[in-house]
């Protein structure tokens, strides 16, 4: 049994400071500002000893913690990483510095509490990723919806009530069939380890019914069509820093329940059930698509580019059978989740970016809708180039890193139907004309009116978020070897559980 | 080779555009220049030392990786370079002529606020050519690819200020996309049938490829091959421009004058002739894709050439130009003759780029006035401009012994010469063309340099006038000059690229034709099958570049060439009358010219406004009635219509909830009972 560790510290160091923050106050915000700042850096550089010394040779969990939890449940308060859940850790240590930076002064009510929400939040974000017993992963999914619907419902826009009632009553929803799905393999596994819930034989009616809960659950948190709704409300309704977490984050969750949960639990249920699937993704992308095209407001225009881009993580998860049911061979599976993998790390930088310069044009004009702007290039040079950068990521531009999980998902689905590739790599140019459309109209032409006329160009304090960003999403486009490589173990793990039978023969 | 000389050539005009487009205010406005232009120089000059490495002292070529980009299940995407001949003749010209264009930029841009900008995208725009060119794989490649496009689409759009401008780059940035997705496509099909997404590994595959059939349902399938080089050749319809694809060319012209001819005429819309003829050894075994190619180009180059006679924008008439002799280097590809392409590729850079800086000269000459049919007699006042037009225009046509016939000759005779079953077809296309190239291209310099001074009656309404020909460069150094006042010769800084360019234009096909088509220049860098060799069939006949010029004079090329220049002649300079009349008597068929055969109109009230009325449709049906009323906001009303019931229940009283409890605890027990 090993004792707390670094895993531990990257949980609750940000909830320890969020609670500081709180006990704080907000007459003394200026000195939360800077706890929440220094607590969240602080955080970020103790994930990259994670990142150092995370050995790319293995499959198994590394950093592991295991202490009792609930023992009448059998339940640990278990934790470990492998290169499924690393970089996902690492992106949430990472995005949370831009939103504590971005929501610096702008937050004039209970800017506090505010700071000290997102805090709690990244402990309870990084503790989904980071939990090895079904029982904890649990807790924390359902309490990191707590800061989250606070977040909207009281720093949100003016329809936050509704917004958040949607989401909550969404999400939770979707939660509950998982817990009953948990609840019946622990009753079989007699633990709620998630390796055991991996070992534990089930037959293919048992799977199909565990599939279907995980299915509530991750569809609608990723989100998936017709669960998807919920988004373009919240992320309307969210401030800037809510959205930026809603979409870089927490729409994450349901592609890491997907791997984690869903494929290897139940592989037998996910081949019956691939083409449900395969299909909702494909009309995630095109559907969502025309969607995006003709949304009046750039939250959520975004907020609908986000369930597109996450319709090729579900597609590249689950191409996998259909790779096997064409081919026989299983070549390709790993580049289908490679791809779905990178892509939710791109589109967790890149959305959160675009959320950031929405949130930088909010700020000066306080408004949200496209035909409010028109030439913000003439007023404001710099933030014109980034977002113009981030607009073209987002297109999935090569050198950029909203290309590389696109183009890697388009190759697997190439090795399963060429119908599915071609549905799927229409993201080309429908990506492409919603969001540069949306430039065309924000960005370039002349001056609009005296709103856009009036209005300064970044500070350095935007500048420095958006710069961070923009290296990153270039990075990560331009040499996305070492992220692969941390991932390549588990995703070869991966595909062995996915693609095997738990049926007896 | 060296390695590190390749990655100088490219790695220099891409730090000089980080230095140009991200120093700020510690970089001053000349410094922009000079560094990106210190940088592309030594690019160019390293280019030529490679290209006289490979060629005279027999180096052979290089295929080396730089570093990998990732491993992903087994297959090792890299960063790498093949330099072979072909490469180092793109590299150079690539090179040359951004060097050109940096030059020309700092007079003709020298006052815009854009500068440094400017300088930047040009040479990011030459960094991404040459990973283009270079690149030894397909996912580089395709980097370049988009790369390239994404630079066009800032050029386009460079004055972002104007409607115009803006639409135009969002426009060939869309229609690029389309072809991306065809090429997206057949590089994944290339992966599906070779394990690996290099060049030689593909190449290595292609006539096992071409042995498979592809099941596209499961009951149909088509030749693998076939569809994976169709699927490649829609890329390159994209940024080649060919048609269904070629919208988006004329519209570029928005940008400023030194990137339509630089970019938009000598480089990046060669990028998809020569990535076909980078790709020859699997295009060769695919009758099916190169009998596609060649009717796509065929049509291109004839019915586009025929837009160009009814085009009043001088710089539109060159834009489709343009198009037309892109479908001629295509023409060339789908016979298998891609030496002919990339040959007519290098003399249509340099001529082209020529008429380009031409019409910008008469542009800036008449006071930003791009409409034809205002000009009239400018030979007088502006000599230089008018004579290297001239050779310009005759080198496009074709006259023997200028550039142009050397390379557009071969291309109608491997025409004529291939068995494909589409060649006559395009044995016909582009035949006719000829006509077309002679009766524009000198309707052109007519209604231009020539016959009635036109200007200073139609003057004094060119400041009210709007639509094609109104979008005068109101930017640039030009800015300086004010409306009105007769039309001028242009300064220096603008005639003498003008002479640079004309010299070329008349000598360079008498000089290269020879080594490049029949000396076997291109080696082992192009493969063509024994059989498919129209080019080697022509070299039996070809007896030096001047016999081969004189034979010209009594080919019906020349003849029906002449027959262009006499007609332009007769219409727009000895009875302009007659033109109009013409023009009455053939109204059907002048209404479907004027519109361009309808492609706008189509894109825009079909595809675009089609796109947007079904998002919104699936929007408000899908997302808002269906999903959210019925789904959603139904299920809400259930469980509030439950939750009413449930009220009732719910009573608050002690024994009220005791009873429940009992009656659940029953049912529990029951249920449990009953299953064990």
């Amino acid at each position: 049994m090993q004792g707390f560790g670094l895993l531990s510290l990257l949980i609750w160091l940000p909830i320890v400071a969020g609670l500081v923050v709180l006990a704080l106050g907000e007459r003394n915000i200026a000195a939360g500002r800077w706890v929440a700042l220094g607590a969240s850096v602080a955080t970020l550089l103790a994930a990259i000893p994670l990142a150092t010394g995370f050995d790319t040779g293995t499959a198994s969990y590394q950093f592991v913690e295991r202490l009792p939890w609930i023992p009448a449940f059998n339940s640990y308060y278990a934790l470990g990483v492998d290169g499924i859940s690393l970089p996902l850790i690492l992106l949430t240590a990472f995005m949370t510095i831009p939103v504590i930076v971005a929501g610096w002064n702008v937050i004039e009510t209970r800017p506090a509490q505010y700071f000290a929400s997102f805090l709690i939040m990244e402990g309870l974000m990084i503790g989904v990723f980071a939990a090895m017993d079904a029982l904890l992963f649990y807790f924390f999914w359902e309490a990191m919806l707590i800061p989250m619907f606070l977040i909207i419902g009281v720093w949100g826009g003016p329809r936050r009530v509704y917004a958040t009632i949607k989401f909550f009553l969404y999400t939770f929803f979707g939660s509950v069939f998982m817990l009953v799905a948990l609840i019946y393999m622990y009753l079989k596994a007699g633990d709620y380890s998630i390796a055991s819930f991996h070992a534990l034989p089930l037959t293919l009616q048992e799977q199909i019914w565990i599939f279907l809960a995980f299915l509530l659950a991750f569809a609608v948190k990723v989100p998936m069509w017709p669960v998807h709704t919920w988004l373009p409300d919240a992320h309307v309704e969210a401030p800037t820093g809510g959205s930026v977490i809603l979409a870089a984050i927490m729409l994450k969750m349901g592609g890491y329940g997907f791997l984690r949960f869903s494929l290897p639990i139940a592989p037998d249920a996910s081949r019956e059930l691939d083409l449900l699937i395969i299909a909702l993704s494909l009309i995630a992308v095109i559907y969502i698509g025309f969607v995006a095209l003709v949304q009046q407001d750039m939250k959520k225009l975004i907020a609908y580019s986000s369930i597109a881009h996450m319709g090729f993580v579900t597609l590249g998860a689950f191409v996998a059978y259909e790779i096997l049911a064409n081919t026989g061979g299983t070549q390709g599976a790993a580049m289908g989740m490679d791809g779905a993998m990178v892509q939710m790390i791109s589109h967790g930088l890149v959305s959160g970016a675009l959320f950031l310069c929405v949130g930088v044009m909010y700020d000066r004009l306080h408004s949200r809708e496209i035909s409010a702007y028109g030439g913000v290039i003439n007023t404001m040079p710099k933030f014109a180039g980034f977002m113009v950068l981030f607009a073209l990521a987002n297109a999935g531009l090569p050198g950029t890193s909203g290309f590389v999980g696109e183009f890697l998902v388009i190759l697997a689905s190439f090795k399963a139907n060429f119908w599915y590739a071609l549905l799927a790599a229409v993201t080309l140019i429908l990506g492409a004309a919603y969001t540069l459309w949306l430039v065309k109209r924000v960005i370039f032409g002349p001056v609009a009116n005296e709103g856009v006329a009036s209005m300064k160009d970044l500070n350095g304090r935007e500048f420095a978020v958006l710069g961070v960003l923009a290296v990153a999403v270039l990075l990560l486009g331009v040499w996305p070897a070492p992220l692969l490589e941390m991932m390549r173990p588990s995703i070869e793990n991966l595909v062995d559980l996915a693609l095997r039978t738990k049926l007896s023969p | 080779m060296n390695p590190n000389l390749l990655l100088a050539i490219v790695l220099l005009p891409l730090a000089g555009a980080i230095i140009a487009g991200l120093g700020g205010r510690l970089v001053s406005r000349m410094a922009a220049a000079y560094v990106t232009i210190a940088g592309v120089a030594i690019s160019c000059v390293l280019s030529l030392i490679v290209l006289k490495q490979i060629y005279w002292d027999g180096v052979p070529a290089f295929n080396g990786p730089v570093y990998t980009w990732l491993v992903s299940d087994g297959v090792t995407m890299q960063v790498g370079f093949l330099v072979d001949r072909l490469t180092a003749l793109m590299m150079a010209v690539v090179t040359f002529v951004s060097l050109c264009v940096h030059v020309y930029t700092i007079g003709y841009m020298h006052d815009d606020p854009g500068f440094k900008r400017f300088f930047s995208y040009i040479s990011l725009f030459t960094f991404s050519m040459l990973m283009l060119v270079m690149s030894n794989n397909f996912m580089q490649l395709f980097f370049g690819w988009e790369a390239v496009g994404v630079v066009s689409y800032l050029l386009i759009g460079f004055w972002y200020t104007r409607p115009s401008a803006i639409f135009a780059n969002l426009k060939a940035f869309l229609v690029n996309r389309v072809g991306d997705f065809g090429f997206v496509l057949g590089i994944a099909g290339v992966l599906y049938y070779t394990g690996s997404l290099d060049y030689t590994a593909a190449f290595e595959a292609a006539p096992r490829i071409a042995q498979e059939s592809f099941p596209l349902t499961s009951t149909t399938s088509v030749e693998a091959l076939g569809l994976i080089c169709i699927l490649l050749f829609i890329g390159a319809m994209g940024k080649s421009a060919q048609v269904p694809l070629h919208v988006w060319l004329p519209d570029s012209m928005e940008g400023p004058t030194p990137i339509s001819a630089l970019i938009h005429a000598a480089t990046m819309v060669t990028a998809g002739i020569f990535m076909v003829a980078r790709m020859s050894p699997l295009f060769e075994h695919s009758e099916l894709a190169l009998n596609f190619v060649l009717i796509i180009g065929a049509t291109t180059a004839l019915f586009m050439g025929l837009l160009g006679i009814v085009n009043n924008d001088i710089k539109r008439v060159v834009a489709y130009s343009t198009l037309s002799q892109l479908g001629y280097m295509t023409v060339a590809l789908g016979v298998s003759a891609y030496g002919a392409a990339i040959f007519h590729l290098m003399t249509h850079a340099f001529f082209k780029a020529l008429l380009f800086l031409a019409a910008g000269s008469v542009i800036i000459g008449m006071h930003h006035e791009q409409d034809m049919r205002k000009m009239g007699g400018l030979a007088k006042y502006m000599p230089v401009t008018a004579v290297t037009c001239w050779i310009g225009a005759l080198a496009l046509i074709g006259t023997p012994f200028f550039s142009g016939f050397y390379s557009k000759d071969m291309i109608i005779e491997a025409a004529a010469a291939s068995h494909r079953w589409a060649a006559p077809y395009a044995y016909w296309c582009v035949l006719i063309g000829v006509f077309v190239t002679a009766l524009y291209t000198f309707r052109m310099l007519f209604l231009t340099f020539h016959g009635e001074e036109r200007f200073r009656t139609a003057h004094a309404h060119a400041a009210s006038h709007g639509g094609e020909g109104g979008h005068g460069e109101s930017h640039g150094s030009a800015d300086a000059h004010h409306h009105g006042g007769e039309p001028h010769e242009s300064p220096p800084v603008v005639t003498v690229p003008l002479i640079a360019l004309a010299i070329p234009s008349i000598f360079i096909g008498l000089f290269t034709v020879g080594p490049v088509l029949f000396g076997g220049y291109f080696g082992d860098s192009i493969f063509v099958l024994e059989r498919n060799d129209v080019l080697a069939e022509l070299g039996h006949e070809f007896h030096g570049p001047v016999a081969f010029a004189l034979h010209g004079f009594i080919t019906p090329t020349f003849w029906l060439a002449l027959a262009g220049v006499v007609t332009a002649w007769v219409f727009f300079l000895w009875k302009p009358g007659l033109a109009d009349r013409a023009a009455e008597a053939l109204r059907p068929i002048r209404t479907i010219l004027v519109n361009k055969y309808y492609f706008d109109w189509f894109n825009e009230n079909v595809i675009a406004r089609g796109s947007r009325l079904l998002g919104r449709a699936l929007w408000r049906g899908g997302d808002q009635v269906l999903i959210d009323g019925a789904l959603v906001n139904g299920t809400a009303a259930t469980v509030g219509r439950f939750g009413g019931v449930v009220r009732l229940i719910q009573s608050g009283y002690l024994y009220s909830y005791a009873f429940w409890m009992f009656i659940g605890l029953a049912v529990l027990l029951g249920w449990f009972l009953l299953r064990s």
